[in-house]
């Protein structure tokens, strides 16, 4: 009976093999080799970001499968999620902290791979992909973020798209665009649900495959420091199940948060109310509002806040442009510059998003 | 052709300019030597007038001190400007006065140029009033007339703030006569309605909360026709506002008990200008309740009083018990926004019967309470539900994370295992 098991799974495994060449796969995998170095740690976080993607993709149809997108029931829809539906408040409430945790380990990943120069030659297309990414996650966590269509999401949304209108020339057909015409309204739910589960899953997928392909292609980039100093592990099993007790442990620190923690809902959405006192964006906007909340009126002759949202698009120009500008490992000036500027840019929004909270 | 068209349009344009500039000519001539001279008196009585007619409603309708007192206001001379020849009726006495503004305000076709829909029936009306009949009959002239409430030259829209009869303003102008105990020592009647009505629940509804709809004295007395309310009227002057109240009084059985004894239907219990806020501590049995004023143990209406205030005290320790739970639950993360709103149905329940006991009908009131009481209920038992969630979630919470360590530790395990089995292999090889 065991023998008549054995044969047939290994009947199987030919079939398949014959097909889809899985046999090559493994090997590849049990090929591949991880370096070892002081600052491997870092190489966990892009594994970490992917696994927290796939948690959001998982609790995101699960959500779907009762969430109603329109402004009248949008609210009710998700009270239903969280009060009535089994486990669906710890579904929400991973999804919700689950999303926040993914683009703070992708910002550890960024700046990480920044640091230890992962974008040199030819790894460039693997930062602009993954630039590409991040702003596509950023978009992810604006467009969630108003489709429970509660009061604070409403106004966050409306002060978000406010200050993308303020762009010269294309901010006025960009607001028309995101809110679905000139006012936030159940226009600009149902469209930004459309964002939230359709375009940018789509093009996340997209980009996260071109991504996830180039790192496979060109291997793990080592540090010019341990380029000849360093040990492997192999990828499969070893780096792998390394990754695994943290997936593991990040599902213990996403339970525990929801469970103790769980997501607020708030209040329901009225566009007739007036802006609740205070009001702040999402912690990962928050250093660029406090940024213009701090900036004049004016500054030399022009309005300050188009000037400060016009710098942000520059600088989120400048990354997509990292590698290109820095682009040779032996310019040691240039290395100082770019680490001096990574370092100005991660206290600037640290202190920005503390003094942002703190005020 | 073309030259004669030039300076036809020529003259046309002329013409026009030269009356526009008549007009405004005209305009600057039009003079009122009244004010010009009683604004430039030593004696403040003669000189306030002027001043304060400027901003009066009278005036900024096109109107002159000549429209009511008349005379001729482009005369130069004092002689000139009060000919009587010239319709000059100076200062009217206070038996005049309501004659005096009447000849306007009760001039429908005339009032209609100002306000079409301003009443005109104001002096008729002051003639029903104590005012007017003490005025008109014993020629009584400390009494109110027009300007008493409405002031003189200086007059305001009532829907000015500023105005004298603007509601937040009216007890104000009405105390100034009926809270002074001398002015209405030879009237016979008090004057501590004033201070009475500023303690009460209207008062402070108006002043504040800024409720322009609470009730000041010409409210509930009228404003011309100015009158107490008999004590077979006070339930008529409460219900306009407090008709549902008004309406179950009027089938209670307190109702015959009332006539019969000449007692004032509302403000037997709730006084009336020192109204204070009604309170469940009114109804009852209890020592301070008003219904042991007239029942006593064994009569019906004593029983009736006791059931009442207990099942609203049932009621609201049930909403009070519920409203705790639910808050704990909410404290503690739970979403509990829907029997929290759900419970709202038990504060109308309650609101509705503390109505309802002016019926003084125990099953009326039990009407309400009853479901106001289920409702409660579900309320508690759904701040139960969250906080057994609550529990559940933590201990779901501690047993998760103890599979889940587990689970790492036995991944942890298998690494090691596989790394000593590599580096034995890698040993063994070299």
């Amino acid at each position: 009976m065991r023998l008549v098991k054995i044969v047939k799974i290994e009947t199987l495994t030919k079939w398949l093999d014959e097909r889809l060449t899985i046999s090559s796969v493994v090997a590849m995998a049990q090929k591949k080799e991880v370096p070892l170095h002081r600052h491997s740690i870092w190489y966990y976080f892009g594994g970490m970001t992917l696994f927290l993607f796939c948690v959001q993709v998982v609790t995101g149809i699960l959500l779907l499968l009762y969430y109603r997108p329109s402004s009248e029931s949008a609210f009710e829809s998700v009270q239903f999620i969280i009060t009535e539906v089994k486990f669906g408040w710890l579904i929400r409430s991973i999804h919700s902290w689950s999303a926040n945790l993914m683009i703070a380990t992708l910002f550890i990943h960024m700046f990480s791979v920044f640091f230890l120069r992962a974008y040199y030659p030819p790894r460039e297309i693997t930062w602009l992909s993954g630039v590409f990414l991040l702003f596509i996650v950023v978009c992810f966590g604006f467009s969630g973020y108003l489709l429970p269509w509660n009061k604070l999401a409403f106004f966050a949304t409306k002060v978000g798209t406010e200050i993308a209108g303020v762009v010269p020339i294309v901010g006025r057909p960009m607001l028309r665009f995101l809110r679905g015409g000139d006012d936030v309204t159940g226009a600009t739910l149902t469209r930004f649900f459309g964002f939230h589960v359709a375009v940018l899953p789509a093009t996340a997928t997209v980009f996260l495959a071109i991504h996830v392909l180039l790192v496979q292609l060109h291997g793990m980039h080592v540090p010019k420091k341990y380029e000849h100093n360093y040990q492997r592990m192999k990828f499969f099993p070893n780096f792998i199940l390394r990754d695994l007790i943290g997936w593991i442990l990040a599902i213990g620190v996403l339970a525990a948060l929801a469970a103790l923690f769980p997501w607020e809902l708030g209040e329901k959405a009225d566009p007739f109310a007036p802006a609740p006192a205070g009001i702040k964006p999402e912690w990962y906007f928050l250093f660029m509002f406090q940024t213009l909340k701090w900036l004049p009126a004016k500054i030399l002759g022009m309005d300050g806040e188009v000037l400060g949202i016009m710098a942000f698009n520059g600088v989120a120009f400048l990354l997509f442009l990292v590698p290109f500008i820095d682009r040779d490992p032996e310019n040691r000036r240039r290395r100082l510059i770019f680490n001096v500027i990574g370092v100005i840019a991660l206290l600037f929004i640290v202190v920005m998003t503390i003094v942002g909270y703190v005020t | 052709m073309r030259y004669r068209s030039y300076v036809t349009s020529w003259t046309y344009v002329s013409s026009v300019a030269l009356m526009l500039l008549l007009c405004v000519v005209a305009q600057a001539q039009k003079k009122s030597s009244c004010i010009e001279c009683h604004i430039k008196l030593e004696d403040t009585r003669l000189s306030e007038p002027a001043k304060l007619f400027d901003n009066d409603i009278h005036k900024s309708r096109g109107l002159s001190c000549n429209d009511c007192h008349g005379g001729d206001p482009n005369a130069d001379t004092k002689e000139a400007a009060k000919d009587p020849a010239k319709g000059f009726l100076g200062k009217p006495k206070t038996l005049d006065i309501p004659a005096y503004c009447g000849k306007c305000h009760s001039d429908a076709n005339l009032m209609k140029r100002f306000n079409p829909s301003l009443r005109v029936d104001q002096e008729r009306e002051y003639y029903t009033s104590v005012h007017g009949k003490l005025l008109k009959e014993k020629n009584e002239a400390r009494v109110a007339t027009c300007i008493s409430c409405h002031s003189v030259h200086g007059i305001r829209s009532p829907s000015d703030p500023l105005s004298s009869v603007y509601p937040s303003n009216v007890a104000e102008t009405c105390s100034k006569c009926h809270a002074s105990a001398d002015y209405m020592k030879p009237f016979g009647i008090p004057s501590d309605q004033y201070p009475k009505y500023k303690t009460s629940v209207h008062a402070k509804a108006l002043y504040e909360k800024q409720d322009l709809s609470a009730p000041t004295c010409n409210d509930c007395h009228g404003n011309h026709g100015a009158t107490p309310p008999g004590i077979a009227s006070v339930a008529n002057v409460c219900g306009q506002c407090h008709a549902r109240q008004a309406e179950l009084f009027q089938t209670s059985p307190h109702k015959a008990a009332f006539d019969q004894k000449q007692l004032g239907e509302c403000i037997t219990c709730h006084s009336n200008h020192a109204i204070p806020k009604p309170s469940d501590q009114l109804i009852g049995t209890g020592a301070g309740t008003l219904c042991i004023s007239c029942h006593s143990s064994g009569d019906k209406g004593f029983a009736a009083a006791g059931i009442m205030r207990s099942r609203i005290d049932e009621l609201i320790a049930g909403i009070d018990k519920s409203t705790a739970i639910l808050t704990q639950a909410e404290r503690k993360g739970m979403e509990v926004s829907k029997p929290k709103f759900e419970l709202k149905g038990a504060t109308d329940a309650l609101t509705h019967a503390r109505v309802l006991i002016h019926s003084s009908s125990t099953a009326e009131v039990e009407k309400v309470i009853g479901p106001g009481l289920d409702v409660a209920g579900k309320g508690y038992q759904a701040g139960m539900a969250a906080l057994g969630e609550w529990r559940f979630r933590r201990q779901g919470l501690a047993v998760s994370l103890v599979f889940i360590l587990f689970l790492a530790v036995l991944v942890y395990l298998k690494i090691r295992q596989i790394e000593g089995r590599q580096a034995a292999n890698t040993v063994t090889r070299s």
